[in-house]
């Protein structure tokens, strides 16, 4: 199982996602913005940072990467019921995404205007996705988040749609870090091949190395739920 | 050579978090008159020669293909820079 990780030009966490892969017994395929080509991979992960410098807006830039173009036909339109090239945007990665339009939403300045790091706990409500098949439902975990525009906004028609069709994958628990609407921490396409979260899972995936208070795995069922996803798909 | 202004403002039903800020200091400073600001964008656009509708048209076109996410911010205004700007 081969797993893409799209490095861009201010992109940070690219390492942590290709080891997390490699952890989760995958093979991490490192990909370049400039190339249209994914290498037949067969999953891809936009990793944390901050894409062109976040000029403009955060992943507005990056959207329109050439990789980005091939992921985009590959995962199809957010509504689509087929099942597309499975994708997970982690932080600046889920900005790309509802950038790319693949999510719906937008990703906005957090409500009180700092930089928030912290150890986040998250309880997990989808989890018929490609990046969260290996999590029980309602499960809570705690995984590393940092973010400065993490707020989640939609307007209400697409906030009402996303939680009737059971689509937010993710919600904050225990303090909403960036006022995130209705404490969404994150979302998927119709499929559920295509999830955007906010938090960092890759950050999370061994042990001793994770938050404190937990065995410091709580991120790694987000990569071996790929694994899994993408074989039964 | 023209120039083409373009600016971009947040929607009003998106809270705006820097305009929330901005009026918050300026009751700070005692400019207590003011209820409320909103904090936007404006891009200029420079082109060889006039300014036309054609010109226009691709600048309104630019704004909400790249300069803007129409989900949190709308494109409130494509014009011709004055000479005086």
């Amino acid at each position: 199982m081969r797993i893409g990780v799209v490095t861009f030009p201010g992109t940070l966490d690219d390492r942590d996602a290709l080891r997390a892969i490699r952890i989760a017994g995958g093979t991490p395929v490192s990909l370049w913005h400039g190339d249209d080509d994914i290498q037949g991979v067969d999953a891809v992960v936009l990793p944390g940072g901050f894409s062109y410098g976040d000029y403009l807006r955060c992943g507005a830039i990056a959207r329109f990467a050439p990789v980005m173009n091939t992921i985009a036909k590959l995962a199809g339109p957010p509504d689509q019921v087929a099942p597309g090239l499975p994708v997970l945007g982690i932080c600046n990665g889920f900005q790309v995404l509802t950038e790319s339009h693949l999510l719906p939403g937008a990703l906005v300045r957090n409500e009180k205007q700092q930089f928030v790091c912290r150890d986040q706990k998250l309880r997990i409500e989808r989890t018929s996705t490609s990046w969260t098949n290996a999590y029980s439902q309602n499960d809570e975990i705690v995984v590393p988040l940092k973010n400065g525009e993490g707020g989640f906004v939609a307007d209400e028609p697409t906030l009402d749609r996303l939680e009737g069709e059971g689509r937010v994958v993710a919600r904050y628990l225990e303090g909403n870090p960036n006022g995130s609407y209705r404490d969404i921490a994150g979302i998927s396409n119709a499929s559920g091949t295509v999830v955007g979260l906010m938090p960092h899972p890759e950050h999370a995936t061994e042990a001793l190395y994770g938050p404190e208070g937990t065995d410091g795995c709580d991120g790694l069922p987000f990569f071996t739920s790929a694994l899994q996803g993408v074989l039964s798909a | 050579m023209g120039r083409v202004v373009i600016d971009v403002m947040p929607k009003p039903e998106i809270l705006d978090p820097q305009g929330k800020a901005v009026v918050g200091a300026l009751a700070r400073l005692g400019f207590s008159e003011f209820d409320g600001a909103r904090q936007g964008k404006r891009f200029e656009l420079e082109v060889e020669g006039e300014v036309d509708q054609a010109v226009l048209d691709r600048a309104r076109e630019a704004a909400v293909t790249l300069l803007s996410n129409p989900v949190i911010e709308d494109v409130v205004a494509v014009r011709a820079a004055s000479n005086q700007e």
